[in-house]
């Protein structure tokens, strides 16, 4: 009884987190550009389906569809705009690494003020299929249930974009190797700039749906940051099946500990388990199939 | 030309601290004497954060935390021990709590320590949290310490200049040389023999060090501290801010940034309180595109400029 509970609750969880930081790493690992504002974009988007919700009545499943376009363009834009004169000056060296990190940061409290000016420091919610459904004796709200299933749809539809279409060809060649993509044919920013476009689709999404079943405030970004970085390095920069893995783990640890230990110690136990990889496995779980 | 950008710099953040000095001296009202406490504050957090992040270019963004780890120190040990005694542990844990994170990042690249350091502060504020609810069944304490404004400004003050010596002894030591190398090429560092991850580490606990005493000191001048304050995340962001707007690797560099900015924040807070984060963002984005090298940098330019014109 209580382990369905765990194993259910690790799995929507971990689909989650999955999903997540499945938007950070096809950012980092084809742009090479940790992004940290990516946590605020997410509660953003999270603000977004509240508004949608409750002043004009929209499913979060339409907003769902609609923050897939408008998350794309976004954050494309940011590349474009923003970032694209840091590539510029860096020629996209080792220096870029250290400067888009500085002005993601920048950006991240850009946007922690615009959801405070707006909203305040308050947690928000809504009510959304707001009830119990039974799985092996265990209850989880629907909610949850909806927002795993289009975790794990949007994971497959990804996967199948980049290893099947023409276009996500290119943006792994890069990824691969940045210095010799172009030698294919391939535009190294352009490439850059659709990855990150990609990364925004997915994390205007995952902002929908956390939006659906938790209670979220401004200054929850950093932690969802900071959760989506923990996976992304746990799986290898870049590695979507590293990415499941990892999210997966990091959810059931976090359940397990939640319910097992305290759950006031979640961020401990996500930070503990990030260092056992990084003493063990410093190149992350499947670090070995990178690069 | 170099020595010169120095004495620009220098004579900058000089002056401005001099005003600053001069301000408590004047008895002129709680105002100044409280911007002066504020300005020291990022004085010396920024010239900390600068000491290791300016040679080794690890971007840190633990200000927070060892600020917080200070600050909570003292809020909880308060009357109970001599001021001297209360600072000791407050540098212990501090102290102790640097070692702990830079022996198990600082051996990896720098993206896992931007990482950990990213998530240090809310880390720490989640287990006091804890701490507090579990074992003291009480979140957020009063304050009750006799240490006037004054006191905390002629501390700090004390904190600035002694960082500052270390600074320079430093820079002229053997240890400085090695810094140096390490700034440049890291792989040519290992080359030489210089144990990097060693040199890393000792800078990391040191400007830790700093940045704990500064939380601690300035602990009196709240009078209810919660986990919330104390592990602010805006502390090590406007830290960092000032810290590359005046320039990393010179002495007077990070002072030179925190002088102006702290002024223009206050401007900024008491004027648009709504949108004041949305402004830092704004401010730290230009800085980032328009000063890469901070003040020092860019003086350092127009002087080559001018001498090749």
């Amino acid at each position: 009884m209580v382990l369905t509970d765990v194993l259910v609750g690790g799995l929507t969880l971990g689909g989650l987190y999955a999903l997540t930081a499945l938007g950070l790493t096809v950012q980092y690992g084809v742009a090479r550009i940790l992004n940290l504002a990516y946590g605020q974009f997410l509660i953003a988007a999270a603000f977004g389906a509240f508004v949608l919700a409750t002043r004009f009545g929209l499913s979060p499943i339409i907003t769902l569809f609609l923050a897939l376009p408008v998350g794309f363009a976004l954050q494309w834009t940011v590349y474009q705009l923003l970032l694209m004169p840091l590539v510029r000056r860096t020629g996209a060296g080792p220096a870029l690494e250290t400067d888009s990190i500085l002005l993601t940061f920048g950006l991240s409290f850009l946007v922690l003020g615009i959801c405070v000016a707006a909203f305040g420091g308050d947690l928000y919610s809504y009510s959304y299929l707001a009830y119990p459904v039974d799985i092996l004796g265990s209850k989880v709200s629907a909610n949850r249930l909806v927002a795993m299933v289009f975790a794990f749809a949007m994971t497959a539809v990804l996967y199948l974009l980049l290893t099947r279409t023409r276009l996500g060809t290119a943006v792994r060649a890069v990824a691969v190797s940045p210095r010799f993509a172009p030698l294919v044919g391939v535009d190294v920013r352009a490439a850059s700039a659709i990855a990150f476009g990609i990364g925004g689709a997915l994390l205007a999404a995952s902002g929908v749906l956390i939006s659906m079943f938790l209670p979220f405030s401004a200054s929850l970004g950093v932690v969802f940051a900071m959760k989506a970085l923990i996976v992304v390095i746990m799986g290898g920069a870049g590695n979507l099946m590293g990415c499941l893995v990892a999210g997966l783990l990091l959810g059931f640890v976090e359940t397990l500990v939640a319910s097992y230990v305290d759950p006031g110690l979640t961020v401990a136990a996500n930070f503990t388990l990030f260092l056992l990889v990084l003493l063990l496995r410093p190149t992350g779980l499947f670090g070995k199939t990178v690069r | 030309m170099s020595r010169l950008t120095v004495v620009l710099a220098g004579l900058g953040a000089c002056s401005a601290l001099a005003i600053a000095t001069a301000a408590p001296l004047l008895q002129g009202g709680d105002y100044w004497l409280s911007l002066g406490v504020t300005l020291l504050q990022y004085g010396v957090l920024a010239t900390a954060w600068a000491m290791f992040s300016g040679p080794t270019r690890y971007v840190s963004l633990a200000t927070a935390a060892f600020f917080g780890i200070g600050a909570y120190t003292v809020a909880v040990l308060g009357e109970s021990m001599p001021w001297a005694g209360v600072l000791l542990v407050a540098l212990g844990i501090g102290v102790a709590i640097a070692l702990l994170v830079g022996l198990s990042t600082l051996r990896l690249s720098g993206v896992y320590f931007v990482i950990f350091s990213f998530g240090l502060a809310e880390l720490v504020k989640q287990i006091v949290t804890w701490y507090e609810v579990n074992v003291t069944r009480d979140v957020g304490r009063h304050v009750f310490i006799d240490i006037s404004q004054r006191q905390i400004y002629w501390q700090l003050l004390a904190l600035l200049v002694s960082v500052l010596g270390v600074w320079v002894l430093m820079r002229r030591s053997r240890l400085g040389l090695a810094l140096r190398v390490i700034g440049d090429d890291e792989v040519v560092a290992t080359h030489v023999g210089i144990d990097t991850s060693r040199i890393k580490l000792m800078l990391f606990v040191l400007s830790a060090a700093v940045m704990t005493l500064t939380g601690a000191v300035l602990a009196p001048r709240w009078t209810y501290i919660d986990p919330e304050i104390a592990f602010n995340p805006q502390i090590s962001f406007q830290v960092l801010i000032m810290a590359l707007l005046g320039g990393t690797t010179r002495l007077f560099g990070p002072l030179a940034g925190a002088v102006p900015l702290v002024l223009l924040f206050e401007v900024l807070s008491v004027n648009f309180p709504n949108y004041f984060l949305i402004l830092l963002g704004v401010t730290f984005m230009a800085i980032i595109y328009f000063v890469p090298n901070g003040i020092a940098g860019l003086l350092q330019r127009v002087m080559r400029h001018r001498r090749s014109v």
